[in-house]
């Protein structure tokens, strides 16, 4: 044994409360409040991974959340759970990632020999030959790190919050909480966030007395003030984004089984005290497992009651590490303190070599001992290091805040100040806890006058002392910068060679900076690294561009509620539950759920359809509208309104008359056609159709806005108030006078293209005579919660007219046997309203509409245009594949003349019909033409586009 | 994600809001217009580095509105209803 459990102390843990889990199939024991990182040094685990790309063994490095090495797959959507701050529970299978069987014996470990010949990059040049996606599966298989489990589903759905206050402060350490309580002392609202699962930070396992007490004190005061006055505190929630105007992003845990909760909030001023995070050093095989961050060493003490070893080297380069030192010493261990610099600090009360660094570790799955730059060697079973530390500056980055080169931190510090954002503690390079405090004093000073007094330091003060000790070139051995995707000093040299020098270049070519940690650790010693081989300072190659998130994220909060049937929730119609007891079969149509057929699932689908469209023609059908647009457009400028809007004449219309047209965009394509309803002389109904009503609606408004002025016209979507039933087929009429509306039916009172007004049950309906069937046709629009005592009535006294129910399907087919359009089926974005036979407003209006100049373009009046046919095949033949092409031959080579845009198979007519845009195709009726698809050839026969009854009898039979 | 000042709704949620092209693209009238003319105003658009005049719409009201905002920095500067019979 070498790392061990003492048998006292621990801030964290509750040694009533012991537990149990597993890691790699062996069993470990923690306590409550050990995270797994805790309890596997406890359990002195020391091999926890295996590295990204060459399977190097690699244990714990830190205590948080820049941990590089300790990632564990415990199941669920975190395939790359961070040991370091997720809590051990009682029974949580936990593995090793990127290692097979496990992390002690992996069998890819024999990777690391060839290690030398698959340096940064080497994928892009060895495997070249002859295509790289040939070699891509087996290196993918073999380098990584965790496994997404593909059957995971989330439980539950994570909850959204959107939240305001007047002050966020990051991070509970010193800083924050100091902050905390000054803003809420100064009468504003303050949120308190910290990504631990107890606030505090540093003062947690550094010493340190408060006014006078003990810290801990201090914390608990502050915190019960701060609940006292009603302000939030979020312990393990990270803030992970600033977006643009300072929305902060929180991702919040919760450890009972909930999924994480993400928080949106809009602080007026926002606070970081986001702490810094310890550097490692540089020196040969300084990734062993043993090899720790000094100050998670001082955690894993003070909290766990963990000793990291029994024989310790501690090796820094600033003074942070003496306490560290001497707690462990304190502790039982045999410890020797190894300091770069020669002056300075006062001896630890350890040994204490001075002016020294570390050359080299030695060890195969742990580290066993060090040697020093003048070749002194040490047994060690655990190695602490401490190479400075890097202010955790990504959020002000993120920010847009420039950083500034601290030569004195040997850090980038924040630089020009952010509006609206303050940064305080260490973060901002503080040190001492008297700076931390006077730090966080001015962080909101500008917010107003506090009442409560600024905390003082009363203890020992923490001292920087730092002397810069960067990776250098040349390095002997291999000195590793970012163990979590195994970068070494001489990775960073060869991309430097093949002048990838740019920071953002060496990111992409080595990796440096990459996955889950995002270089926590790794980056500044990357770029001094890069700096020193380029011959430029730090600030000079600079650093990459923060992006959020800072930790990663689950998908599952970024998403909430947004998932399933509520991703891209469908409209619904009011009598839906009425048609699913008919045995409605319901797709969703343009954003709407409407039935496709009654009965008949699967393959009896189409015979299904196919009887609903003939029955139709036979006697009379009943078919839900309710998706049709209802606009109604108001006002005494409502006639020259509709007049500009629409491509055909509507002025002329007399109230109670209806009339189809076209809208254009401006480009003159055709936008949507539809029925205009003249209800009075000032007051339109705009029937667009189903998919297009949100369109059409932000369309008029905007004409309204823009040209006509707010008070000429005025817009009102009343689609969703009526329900639209319509009765269509010859036999409609008498079928509506059983029901009896209060109105006269006979085609002198209502002709085809009229409106009449009705009574049913008391409620007033319109009656509107208009047909996208080519029958007979009448649509009944009533209140929507009222329309379902009228659908039952007249589904009754249809029985004697055996009547059919008939959804959309049946529809489209009974609209194309007329030659009838669908807007973005049968047009595309090219089609102008001449192309589908509408030449008339285009040679003779004298008035302006919108699209209009577009219509005597050039490429508006060439001759070749596609335009709007039917294409007939033979009896017996099957239907024509939409999408299929006309084609027409010339030097031998194949070109496409237009393409099938609708088709079906008529049971009317007992063959199939077609709609196509064909290029000249108005003049071509009755020529047979080519039809491509997918290789294979047929014959059509170019026809009009109405294929049955052409003369219209129909619609008055 | 931003705050877009809405003149009838107040400062809300950038995801309520749709792009609806330059302000002062006045829309030339009648069948003779010329075509360059024509193609500029459906076509043609300044894309200016800094601050740009344009409409929104806030879909939530149905208001459209003249926003001046900073294309580099997306610092929001003015908002106003539309002024009257054109956006100018």
């Amino acid at each position: 044994m070498t790392a061990s459990r003492l048998a006292t102390g621990g801030s964290a843990i509750d040694r009533s409360r012991p537990l149990r889990f597993s890691f790699d199939g062996t069993s470990v024991d923690g306590f409550s409040g050990d995270t797994i990182a805790s309890a596997l040094l406890a359990g002195d685990v020391a091999v926890v991974g295996r590295s990204f790309k060459y399977h190097r063994p690699r244990g714990i490095w830190g205590a948080g959340v820049e941990e590089p090495n300790a990632l564990v797959d415990i199941g669920g959507a975190s395939p790359n759970t961070r040991a370091t701050t997720e809590p051990a529970r009682e029974g949580l299978v936990a593995k090793s990632v990127n290692a097979t069987p496990n992390a002690l014996s992996d069998r890819n470990a024999f990777l690391d020999r060839f290690s030398r010949f698959i340096p940064a990059a080497f994928y892009y040049k060895t495997f070249m030959w002859p295509d790289w996606h040939m070699f891509e599966p087996r290196i993918r298989a073999m380098a990584g790190l965790g496994k997404v489990d593909t059957d995971w589903t989330s439980q539950g759905t994570s909850d959204q919050i959107n939240h305001h206050c007047d002050v966020l402060v990051v991070g509970a350490g010193p800083a924050g909480l100091a902050a905390a309580g000054l803003a809420a002392g100064a009468g504003l609202s303050v949120t308190l966030v910290d990504d631990q699962r107890k606030p505090g930070g540093s003062l947690g396992h550094r010493a340190s007395e408060i006014d006078g007490r003990p810290a801990a004190l201090w914390i608990e005061e502050t915190l019960a003030a701060l609940v006292g006055g009603g302000h939030l505190i979020l312990p393990s929630t990270t803030a992970f984004g600033i977006y643009d105007h300072n929305l902060v992003g929180l991702n919040q845990r919760h450890f009972d089984g909930r999924p994480d909760t993400l928080w949106r909030v809009r602080p007026r001023r926002i606070v970081l005290a986001t702490g810094a995070i310890e550097r490692p050093l540089p020196f040969a095989s300084n990734d062993l497992p043993g090899i720790l961050s000094a100050d998670a060493a001082l955690c894993y003490l003070r909290h766990h009651a963990v000793l990291a070893g029994r024989r310790i080297v501690v090796a820094t380069n600033n003074d942070s590490a003496y306490e560290v030192a001497e707690a462990v010493a304190d502790a039982g261990a045999e410890v020797t303190l190894v300091d770069i610099r020669r002056d300075g600090m006062p001896d630890a009360k350890v040994r204490t070599i001075k002016g020294r660094a570390l050359a080299s570790a030695a060890g195969k799955l742990r580290v066993e001992g060090v040697t020093l730059d003048d070749g002194t060697r040490l047994d060690a079973d655990c190695v602490l290091v401490s190479g400075g530390w890097t202010p955790t500056i990504h959020l002000f980055g993120q920010a847009r805040g420039k950083l500034a080169w601290s030569e004195a931190r040997a850090a980038f510090l924040p630089g020009d100040p952010v509006e609206c954002i303050s940064v305080a503690g260490a973060a901002a390079g503080a040190v001492s806890l008297s700076d931390v405090f006077a730090g966080a004093e001015r962080a909101v000073a500008s917010l107003g006058q506090a009442k409560v007094a600024a905390p003082r330091s009363t203890g020992p003060e923490t001292t920087a002392g730092i002397v810069a000790a960067w990776p250098v070139p040349g390095s002997k051995g291999r000195v590793w910068i970012d163990y979590q995707n195994d970068v070494t000093v001489k990775d960073v040299e060869l991309a430097a060679r093949e002048n990838f020098v740019s920071v953002e270049h060496l990111k992409r070519y080595t990796t440096l900076g990459m996955a889950t940690d995002q270089g926590k650790t790794s980056n500044l010693p990357g770029l001094a690294l890069m700096a020193g081989i380029t011959g430029r300072t730090v600030p000079e190659v600079g650093t990459t561009t923060y992006r959020p998130p800072f930790t990663p994220v689950p998908l599952a909060s970024v998403a909430g509620a947004r998932v399933g049937e509520l991703m891209a929730p469908v409209r619904r119609l009011p009598l839906e539950n009425v048609h699913r007891a008919s045995g409605a079969v319901f797709q969703e149509y343009g954003g709407w759920l409407r039935p496709a057929h009654y009965g008949g699932r699967g393959a009896d689908a189409d015979r299904a359809i196919q009887d609903e469209a003939l029955r139709a023609r036979q006697s009379v059908a009943l078919f839900d509208g309710s998706t049709l647009g209802k606009i109604e457009v108001i006002g005494t400028k409502a006639a020259e309104f509709v007049d500009f809007l629409y491509y055909n004449t509507m002025s002329t219309l007399k109230p109670g008359r209806c009339r189809y047209g076209f809208m254009l965009s401006e480009n003159g394509v055709v936008f949507d056609d539809g029925v205009l309803v003249r209800l009075d002389e000032h007051r339109f109904v705009v029937s667009c159709s189903s998919s297009h009503v949100a369109a059409v609606h932000a369309r008029l408004e905007e004409w309204r806005q823009d040209r006509f002025g707010r008070n000429a016209v005025y817009i009102h979507n009343a689609t969703s108030e009526m329900a639209t039933l319509t009765v269509s087929g010859p036999n409609a009429r008498k079928l509506l006078e059983t029901v009896g509306f209060g109105l006269s039916l006979d085609d002198a009172s209502l002709p085809h293209m009229a409106i009449g007004r009705g009574v049913y049950a008391g409620d007033e309906v319109r009656i509107a005579r208009v047909s996208f069937t080519g029958d007979r046709s009448y649509e009944i629009s009533i209140r929507a919660d009222r329309a379902e005592p009228l659908w039952a009535h007249l589904r009754q006294a249809g029985q004697k007219f055996d009547a059919v129910l008939i959804g959309l399907e049946a529809l489209m087919i009974l609209r194309a046997e007329k030659g009838f359009i669908v807007i973005g089926k049968d047009t595309d974005g090219t089609t102008l309203p001449h192309d589908l036979g509408s030449e008339g407003p285009r040679a003779k209006r004298q008035t302006e509409y919108v699209g209009r100049r577009s219509l005597f373009t050039e490429e508006a009046s060439r001759g070749d245009r596609l335009q709007l046919v039917g294409l007939t095949v033979p009896r017996g033949e099957a239907p024509l594949p939409t999408g299929a092409h006309g084609i027409k031959r010339r030097d031998g080579r194949l070109y496409s003349q237009g393409f099938v845009t609708s088709s079906y198979q008529s049971p009317t007519l007992g063959q199939p019909i077609a709609l196509g845009l064909i290029e000249r195709g108005a003049a071509r009726h009755g020529e047979t033409i080519e039809i491509q698809h997918l290789g294979k050839h047929r014959s059509a026969t170019i026809a009009a586009p109405c294929a049955y009854d052409p003369a219209g009898g129909r619609l008055n039979a | 994600m931003q705050l877009f000042p809405c003149p009838f709704c107040g400062p809300r949620d950038e995801t309520e809001f749709h792009y609806g092209g330059d302000a002062g693209n006045a829309r030339p009238d009648g069948g003779d217009v010329p075509i360059d003319r024509w193609a500029g105003y459906l076509y043609l658009r300044s894309n200016p580095k800094g601050a740009a005049r344009e409409i929104w719409v806030h879909m939530n009201c149905g208001e459209f509105f003249v926003m001046e905002r900073d294309t580099l920095t997306h610092t929001v500067l003015s908002s106003a209803e539309l002024g009257g019979e054109h956006a100018a």
